[in-house]
């Protein structure tokens, strides 16, 4: 039988030797997947091809990556990148705790959830907090277009004050800043970004992967369908003009020794465990991605200025990950052998006694 | 409503002849007033006098202040069902004192604080005799300083054991041992405690020359024997079963299953080199979370579970419904409380078997476990993960409050020999010798159990995507009805295979006999007793069967197929078992007789004597169905 062409299916190792490969000798078609099945235009078909392009730069084994979603038209992308990798298509917002079982299972896989304002910001608000306060090494993409799309067109929680709907009706609810919410939390790694800037997008991917910590990336993502028109605050024109990028940024990954496209001028750079560094540069203003209080105000400051802030926000690679935190070896539970789980008969027998 | 068992004990009570080793004894305490230990230690001297002991906590959703009552039933007979009838209460909360001497039985015996005024002219129950004692007077020997308020509290709890010891024929060498064993080491309180014991002990010596006739003396009938919770039981399981990820959140009367997890984790899953754990444990925000964390793990490959009640499996219901059809290996156990999420948490019921049966949205079903024990929590526990694994789906382990927070008396658990069994997993070879014809939901052996592989397996067929129903075998998305019916039937077929492989039942039979009892879990202890009685004293003759499982195992459908009358008892006001076993045995259906107790308090023999009996008498009169609700004493 024939599924809907937009299965990942069976990969098909490519057979034709590929002319470019990566660090680890794949060629990019080792990290595609199948066809999208979204609109045409729609800015999460971009991010679908950053995050290829991302975990194709940084030279990770597709099967060491494993995606998750929940419910919405962001929820359906992971099935179109990554064909080797394992996918869990969750329920509502509440991808987080997959995730999290999954990955403190196995903490050797590369996690990537990809989410919409809907999944993050409403129903699954609780499971998105306490990802960021555990610090679950994942990288966490959340599509944001302020609408439910796939139940057509209602405002989400993201959705600016006063924004219109395509009917006309008029968002009357205070928006959710899921950057500054995540600040608050602790977030270790939060990045706001437009799928128009690709440039960004992709450097801020590469980093995100690199971070051992849940990296938030609230990426901009228009609705061409249902929130793409005059009124609304995150069309494409919109978006694109007021888009205000806070600085440029380089990533260096610890398996290189320079970058090519490093800012001009000085830069502040911020080291990773891994030997991977960031450098920023600021655009127009000193913006200082370390500075936890001066991050929020600045963010507050932007939504009177109606400024969509863009770059990595706030980052503080320092901080233990949930691996870390809980104690566990870093190895994979999953395959211990039963001699390391199931202790002695002289264990049992010492609990028995103390029962008597 | 007069009960037969009261009938029988009274009379030996009342006429003042000694019965030994068969009484039931509560004590009636306020709660967070540390009555705990010196209930704990009054059961275990007992249980350390040789004689089979059970205990039962009835305690208040409160901290501090509202009352609480500890039962504890001696019985050498062994049995260790709540009893309904009290034969010797100790009275030490004023607020429930009147309502307390109430309840008991006529040729009951009462402790009581003597400034309570009880046995008073106008207050006194003439049928009940009093053993009136001045605690707060005596407490204040031991613990005289101002200061000493709240230690005066603690410890005035230890006074009445000691007084009850005297006046029960307790060896008070047998308590000292307990109030040590219960207070581990710290030799500053056990002198203290022990000073208090023996403070009552003399009180009663020298002002009660007439002892209660209900009398401990020793015998030999818990030797070898442990005293333990099924939740700790449960958690140990957990930990020998092979456990990896535990995700929880915390719910009375499930918290100590996970927390004794915990402790045991502490000390037996620590890498002694590294000081790495080779266990991972959430406590998640919710239970929308922590079955979303168990689901990981086991899609994961790693053998993980929570515990919860009601409420929680309440909330768990939609990713429980995605784990039945992605089929993932999960374990929950779900000790179970009376509903609804404010209700009665604190009170024990066997009300959750319909939602855990079919749990979720959609056509779904789910194996169920009812271990009936501590050692049986232990042991299903790990029969649970190999369970889980084998059939790749969701295995609830139906425990209950009074299993899982009373104390139990067992025998040690034995230790498990042989492997996990990890079902169907194909590695990175396993994958290389089929390639492309791999299909995660394909059901390659005739058993509805299809192959899955691990994420990170290293081979670039073995990915796939998981997703609910609209799959097709390969877990391509599909929404073709064909599709979608040949997988639910599979499932089907899946849940045909759980029928062979989940616990058997156990089967009691007598010669002769053409009717039967069939209880699970908990309700094994009054429906046995029952058995016995309704045999020694009506001369009725019942066949006995224990369920363990769900679906229901040939070896029970054949059983119920050989009677012509089938008791079902359980502590559910709607007859849940009795509604599955009617639609699994439709032919079967006019012989279900439902007994059911539904009022929060563990099941008592005098509630299924009652239902057999009736439902005889209401055959004879043309009736069908007799069923009792448990509320009327």
């Amino acid at each position: 039988m024939s599924a809907s062409p937009n299965t990942p299916g069976l990969p098909a190792p490519s057979a034709a030797p590929a002319s470019r490969t990566n660090r680890i000798g794949l060629p990019k078609a080792s990290y595609e997947g199948g066809k999208s099945t979204l609109c045409l235009g729609c800015g999460h078909d971009v991010i679908t091809k950053q995050i290829i392009n991302a975990f194709y730069e940084m030279g990770i084994e597709p099967h060491k990556v494993a995606k998750f979603s929940g419910i919405g038209c962001s929820s359906k992308t992971p099935a179109y990148f990554l064909n080797r990798a394992w996918g869990f298509n969750g329920v509502h917002g509440r991808m987080p705790s997959i995730a999290t079982g999954a990955l403190v299972a196995d903490p050797t896989l590369h996690g990537i959830g990809i989410s919409g304002d809907g999944d993050t910001a409403s129903i699954g608000i609780g499971q998105f907090v306490h990802l960021v306060r555990r610090n679950l090494p994942l990288v966490y993409i959340i599509e944001d277009n302020g609408v439910y799309a796939l139940t057509k067109g209602q405002f989400s929680a993201t959705a600016d004050l006063g924004a219109k709907q395509k009917g006309g009706a008029v968002n009357e609810f205070i928006p959710i800043d899921c950057c500054s919410l995540a600040i608050e939390l602790g977030g270790t790694f939060v990045a706001r970004s437009f799928s128009g800037d690709m440039k960004q997008l992709q450097t801020i991917l590469q980093a995100a992967i690199a971070h051992n910590g849940t990296s938030v990336i609230d990426v901009i993502s228009p609705c061409v369908t249902f929130n793409d028109h005059e009124g609304s605050t995150k069309s494409y024109k919109y978006s694109k003009e007021h888009e205000t990028p806070v600085h440029e940024i380089g990533f260096v990954p610890f398996f290189e020794e320079t970058l090519a496209q490093i800012p001009v001028g000085d830069t502040k750079d911020v080291a990773f465990p891994d030997g991977s560094v960031l450098k920023f540069r600021g655009v127009g203003r000193d913006y200082d991605p370390t500075d936890k209080e001066k991050a929020l105000k600045t963010i507050h400051e932007s939504h009177g200025k109606k400024e969509i802030l863009t770059g990595i926000l706030y980052i503080d690679p320092s901080k233990p990950s949930l691996t870390e935190t809980l104690g566990s070896t870093g190895e994979p539970l999953t395959n211990l052998p039963l001699e390391k789980l199931r202790p002695g008969r002289e264990a049992l027998d010492e609990i028995m006694e103390s029962l008597r | 409503m007069s009960s037969v068992l009261t009938e029988t004990t009274s009379r030996a009570g009342a006429s003042g002849e000694a019965v030994v080793n068969d009484f039931s004894l509560q004590v009636a305490t306020a709660n967070g007033s540390g009555s705990q230990t010196a209930n704990s230690v009054l059961m275990r001297s007992i249980f350390r006098m040789g004689v089979p002991v059970s205990g039962k906590n009835l305690f208040p959703s409160n901290i501090q202040g509202l009352p609480t009552w500890f039962t504890i039933r001696a019985s050498k007979h062994g049995y260790i069902a709540r009893k309904r009838d009290l034969d010797v209460l100790v009275c030490m909360n004023p607020e429930t004192a009147d309502d307390d001497v109430r309840e008991v039985r006529a040729g009951a015996h009462v402790v009581c604080e003597k400034k309570l005024g009880l046995e008073n002219p106008g207050k006194k129950r003439d049928d009940v005799t009093y053993y009136a004692v001045p605690f707060s007077e005596l407490v204040v020997k031991i613990a005289s300083a101002p200061e000493h308020a709240k230690l005066r509290k603690l410890i005035v709890n230890m006074i009445y054991v000691g007084v009850v010891a005297d006046l029960m024929g307790i060896d008070p060498v047998e308590v000292e041992k307990a109030i040590a064993k219960q207070l581990k080491g710290k030799q500053k309180a056990i002198d203290l405690n022990i000073n208090a014991m023996r403070l009552g002990l003399e009180f009663a010596a020298q002002n009660f020359p007439a002892k209660i006739p209900f009398r401990v003396e020793r015998m030999n009938a818990t030797q070898g024997k442990i005293m333990v919770e099924g939740n700790m039981a449960a958690a140990l399981g957990c930990v020998f079963g092979g456990a990896t990820v535990c995700a929880w959140y915390p719910i009375t009367p499930s918290s100590s299953l996970c927390e004794s997890f915990i402790d045991f984790c502490d000390d037996l899953r620590v890498d002694p080199v590294t000081k790495k754990k080779n266990v991972a444990i959430l406590q998640a925000e919710d239970e929308l979370a922590s079955i979303g964390m168990v689901l990981g793990a086991g899609w994961a490959g790693a053998r993980s579970f929570t515990s919860t009640s009601g409420p929680g499996i309440s909330l768990m219901s939609e990713y429980i419904g995605l784990g039945y059809y992605a089929e993932i290996p999960a374990v929950l156990f779900d000790v179970q409380r009376t509903g609804p999420s404010t209700g009665l948490p604190t009170r024990t019921m066997q009300g959750d078997i319909l939602l855990c049966y079919f749990n979720s949205q959609g056509d779904t079903k789910h194996p169920l476990l009812f271990p009936a024990s501590p050692e049986e929590c232990f042991t299903m526990a790990q029969e649970a993960f190999d369970l889980a694994e084998q059939l790749q789906t969701p295995i609830f382990v139906m425990s209950d409050l009074d299993l899982g927070m009373n104390n139990w008396m067992a025998d040690p658990f034995p230790y498990p020999t042989g492997p996990f069994h990890r079902g169907k997993v194909l590695d990175a070879a396993g994958i290389e010798k089929v390639k492309e014809t791999w299909g995660r939901y394909k059901d390659v052996d005739g058993d509805g159990i299809p192959y899955r592989t691990l994420p990170g397996t290293p081979n670039p067929y073995a990915a796939f995507f998981t997703r609910g129903s609209g799959h097709n075998d390969k877990a391509q998305y599909s929404e073709k009805p064909q599709d979608y019916v040949n997988n639910v039937n599979r499932l089907v077929k899946k849940f045909e295979t759980a029928r062979t492989m989940v616990p058997k039942p156990e089967i009691q039979d007598r010669p002769g006999a053409t009717a039967g009892l069939l209880a699970y879990g908990t309700s094994h202890y009054g429906t046995t007793e029952a058995r016995d009685k309704l045999a020694a004293t009506f001369g009725v003759s019942l066949d006995y069967c224990r369920l363990r499982s769900l679906p229901l195992h040939a070896e029970a459908a054949n059983w119920m197929r050989r009677h012509e009358r089938i008791y079902v008892v359980e502590q559910n006001r709607d007859g849940q078992l009795v509604t599955i076993l009617r639609d699994e045995l439709p032919e079967l259906a006019t012989r279900f007789v439902s007994v059911r107790q539904y009022n929060g308090l563990p099941l008592d023999a005098t509630t299924v004597i009652d239902g057999v009996r009736g439902d005889a008498s209401a055959s004879r009169t043309g009736g069908s169905d007799a069923q009792k609700g448990g509320l009327d004493a």
